[in-house]
């Protein structure tokens, strides 16, 4: 039976998971650097030894409303144009899921969250969201931003 | 290992690259000959190959390179097309040189070998005579020997490919080319041995290793990091007494600062690394060309990046080689213009600004632009009324396009018209310019300025609204201090758009923390926002355009290291990368053309906020304005937030003060403006003969001063959206007002001028018309 090890972790209710091997690192709160003018989704720049990352929010991405976490996590996703941090509410441990508890993700889900995520893990007693990194790291443009935030 | 042996070596590991290229490229353009670029690529690593082992001296290998370079000039001119046949004894003459590389490797020279055979046939596609026949049959029996060997070289075997090509086949069968077969095979036989122990030349490539740049960066940015957190334990140590921690973190610190030097010194090399060739390269020159040359040097130890200095390597051999073939004469013709026998050729190299200047000099016969100008019209590089129009340095410049030369013959040290351009390509490629100084009958010299390094740049660092900035020094004109209460310069503000004269001209003003975003005070005030005391003003050159961005701090000027932004970045124009300040945190790097556009833009975007917000917008650019009669016929208006009160005076009360009219009203005396006087309004006003008279007093600051005028008219609440701004003093423009042109009064203007001149100075704002 084919298995996939998932990273995993919180933001707000849901309970999200990408492939372990994508992930570079999780690190704490870094101090970071404002980008003014940029989709409110980036929050900033990390400096992670020497090397520049953005850090992107995952609840404003989701479009899930902001908390008062004042200790957020990043993961620190490797990508082909370099490293990405994913700003979220809780790191999880890492899960061994098995391919036949998969499932395409529901209709009812709405919003943003549907077009981030690729698929669900049924666990025992919660679920498992897949999150689409491809589409996650894409932030969209500022225009798109604002027309969201006028609709 | 002798500096000689060193050039040896990297001219063995260059040309095995370049042959590399030379090789992909013919293939390539076969497939698609309308690639121009390809084909002088070609001919530039040919080129090169040749150079080079003029001065290492392999005359078998320069004689060879020579004619294949004669036939690629005449496919690069388009003088013949380049064919199979021709591509295949191309590749035919690679393969030879990498044979006799080979034997340089082994032996130290370039072998016995002349290759007539292949030359010839290299010669005779030169003039496009080649037989069919002779072609067909000299081509394969020239590229099939070679094909046998060349891959017994690389693979230490024979390969199967000629067999499977149906072309070659038939060559073994023909009876002419077997005995060359053969002989080539007997060749072979005689390099098989070496080729089979060849050791000695496999450690060239051992003994120097080339090191992806990528990977030098990715170990000084990780040294970078190091360092700061050195710093930061050694802060926590300081509050702790632990001696033998202690004296760990202190050989923490001496390890840290040796590696960081070391790492450093892996990209850092002094220039004299690639001067130390050219001794030789003009001894060698000399005594071909016949001339008498003197090599001097300065400044040999002046560091730069080891990427720029593979970068200007060949530039800078082609300026050597060029001032002793073409600018320093013959000592026959240097005694006549009475100059010393001997030339002087003089390499100098210091650093300036941030970047590195090295200048090729010599004393020669210099430059002679007529000359230039006439070849260029001669080649077809421009036309005679083009030329006319330049000036001497855009004349002068000429000598850097492609297929120039004023050569008069073609000889193989220069004179076919490929060095300068690609001189000048490079040197741009890595950011840097060249300038040419030239004195007919004095001399020439080159001027090369490349930066220090590719990914450090000088900048100025400035804060906006808590937020840190790195703007590039390039851009950087000047930094001006605007303070208020020294009054001497001030930030004016025309319709919105904060102005400031700067050397008489008036310079455009871009608030940072507006065009970011950052702006704590709404821009909506801007019409009326009150100017901080002190503003800092950063004088920049966006492509043609000059404009300065005001920022609330100027800190320093700094050495940033550039880093490129995330891909999700790369949509926000006004940053150009970020870059790592010393405290470990990140700043952004502004770029100054992406903001210029962006303010711009900014202002056109209020614009569709004003239509959007009515009632915002009506406030904004509607004015409260009184309107008076002034004469018979001028009406002018006078913003209303200047008008303190409207008073009717008797014509009797006027008396003078020191030159000025003035009335006594209400216990102080009050100096009195004549609008008609003001505006020129010729002949007797109405005001003259009448016993009373209009007066407006108007406030500035606590001061009044009355303005009479024949007649109020009334007050008017509208919007002046088309203002013919005025040249006349004290009238700020001219609007229609209630179907009437009506001057607008610049009270600002008319207190400074004509009330009292006494307390000029200028306000932060006119009347925010």
């Amino acid at each position: 039976m084919a298995t996939q090890q998932f990273c995993t972790f919180y933001v707000g209710q849901l309970f999200f998971g990408i492939d372990v091997l994508k992930v570079q690192e999780v690190i704490r709160l870094q101090a970071m650097t404002r980008v003014p003018q940029a989709s409110s989704v980036v929050r900033g720049l990390i400096n992670l030894r020497g090397q520049i990352v953005t850090a992107i929010d995952l609840r404003r991405r989701l479009n899930i409303s902001e908390c008062d976490n004042k200790d957020p996590m990043n993961i620190v996703i490797q990508t082909d144009e370099g490293a990405v941090s994913l700003l979220i509410d809780e790191i999880g441990d890492v899960l061994e899921v098995s391919s036949d508890s998969f499932e395409t993700p529901p209709a009812t889900i709405h919003g943003v969250p549907r077009e981030l995520i690729s698929g669900v893990y049924k666990l025992e007693g919660r679920l498992l969201l897949v999150l689409d990194l491809d589409k996650a790291l894409l932030v969209p443009s500022q225009e798109d931003t604002k027309k969201e935030d006028a609709a | 290992m002798s500096e000689m042996d060193l050039a040896i070596q990297e001219f063995l590991v260059e040309s095995d690259e370049n042959l590399n290229a030379v090789e992909r490229d013919l293939v390539d353009f076969e497939g698609h000959p309308e690639q121009g670029d390809t084909l002088a690529s070609i001919f530039r690593a040919i080129h090169t190959i040749k150079g080079t082992c003029s001065f290492l001296g392999y005359s078998n290998l320069e004689n060879l390179a020579h004619v294949g370079e004669t036939l690629l000039s005449l496919v690069r001119d388009g003088e013949i097309t380049l064919t199979n046949k021709i591509s295949s004894a191309l590749l035919s003459m690679v393969d030879a040189v990498r044979q006799m590389l080979a034997s340089i490797e082994r032996t130290g020279n370039d072998g016995a070998e002349d290759y007539a055979e292949l030359k010839a046939v290299l010669v005779a596609l030169q003039d496009g005579e080649v037989s069919e026949d002779m072609a067909s049959d000299e081509g394969r029996t020239l590229s099939e020997p070679l094909a046998i060997d060349a891959p017994s070289n690389r693979e230490g075997g024979f390969s199967g490919e000629r067999i499977r090509d149906p072309e070659i086949l038939p060559v073994e069968e023909s009876p002419s080319s077997l005995s060359t077969l053969e002989q080539n095979v007997e060749f072979l036989k005689v390099e098989s041995p070496a080729a089979s122990g060849d050791t000695r030349g496999s450690s060239v490539t051992e003994s120097s290793i080339r090191v992806d740049v990528g990977l030098l960066d990715k170990l000084m940015n990780m040294v970078g990091e190091l360092v700061l957190t050195r710093n930061q334990i050694g802060q926590g140590l300081s509050r702790i007494e632990d001696p033998s921690l202690l004296k760990a973190s202190q050989r923490l610190s001496v390890i840290t600062t040796e590696l960081q030097e070391g790492i450093m010194k892996t990209r850092m090399q002094p220039i004299g690394n690639i001067w130390s060739k050219f001794p030789r390269v003009v001894r060698d020159l000399a005594i071909s060309c016949g001339k008498d040359i003197r090599i001097e040097m300065e400044g040999k130890e002046t560091e730069l990046d080891k990427t720029l200095i593979e970068a200007i390597k060949d530039p800078l051999t082609h300026l050597v080689r060029n001032s002793v073939d073409h600018g320093i004469e013959a000592p026959a013709v240097r005694e006549e213009r009475g100059k010393s026998r001997e030339g002087v050729l003089f390499l100098r190299a210091f650093h300036e600004g941030g970047q590195v200047n090295i200048e090729v000099s010599d004393d020669g016969g210099g430059i002679n632009v007529q000359r230039v100008v006439e070849t260029a019209i001669k080649k077809g590089l421009v036309t005679k009324e083009q030329a006319e129009k330049m000036v001497d340095r855009e004349l002068l410049s000429l000598i850097f396009q492609a297929g120039f030369s004023t050569a008069d013959k073609v000889t193989n040290v220069s004179g076919r018209g490929v060095g300068m351009d690609v001189v000048k390509t490079n040197i741009e490629k890595i950011g840097g310019t060249i300038d040419i100084v030239t004195e007919l009958g004095k001399g020439t010299t080159f001027k090369v300025k490349v930066p220090l390094t590719l990914a450090i740049i000088p900048a100025l660092i400035v804060t906006t609204a808590g937020e840190r900035f790195a703007i590039p020094q390039v851009s950087l004109l000047e930094l001006v201090r605007v303070d208020r209460e020294q009054g001497s310069q001030v930030i004016e503000v025309i319709h919105d758009a904060p102005v400031f004269r700067s050397r008489g001209q008036l310079l455009p003003l871009v608030y940072l923390n507006t065009v970011i975003g950052l702006d704590q005070s709404s821009q909506k005030d801007l019409p009326n926002f009150s100017m901080p005391p002190i503003s800092n003003i950063v004088v920049l050159q966006a492509d043609t355009e000059r404009f300065g961005l005001v920022v609330d701090e100027v800190n320093d000027t700094e050495e940033i290291v550039v880093k490129p932004l995330g891909q999700q970045l790369k949509g926000v124009s006004i940053y150009a990368g970020a870059t790592i300040m010393g405290d470990g945190k990140v700043a952004l790097i502004l770029d100054v053309a992406g903001l210029a556009a962006k303010a711009k833009l900014g202002n056109r975007e209020t614009e569709q906020a004003e239509k959007e917000d009515c009632t915002r917008a009506d406030n904004q650019a509607r004015q409260t304005l009184l309107l008076v009669q002034v004469g018979s016929q001028s009406r002018v208006a006078i913003p209303i937030s200047h008008i303190a009160r409207l008073e009717e005076m008797s014509g009797k009360v006027k008396e003078t003060a020191g030159g000025q009219q003035v009335v006594q009203y209400r216990g102080a005396i009050l100096p009195i403006l004549r609008l008609n006087s003001l505006l020129a309004e010729g002949g007797i006003t109405a005001t003259d003969r009448t016993e009373s008279f209009q007066m407006v007093v108007v406030d500035e600051q606590g001061r009044q001063a009355g303005i009479m005028v024949d007649k109020i008219i009334d007050i008017v609440d509208v919007m002046v959206s088309s203002l013919v701004i005025s040249e006349q003093p004290g009238i700020l423009g001219s609007a229609v007002v209630q179907g009437y042109v009506t001057d607008i009064l610049d009270v600002n203007a008319v207190w400074r001028n004509t009330l009292m001149p006494e307390v000029a100075y200028e306000l932060p704002e006119s009347v925010g018309v």
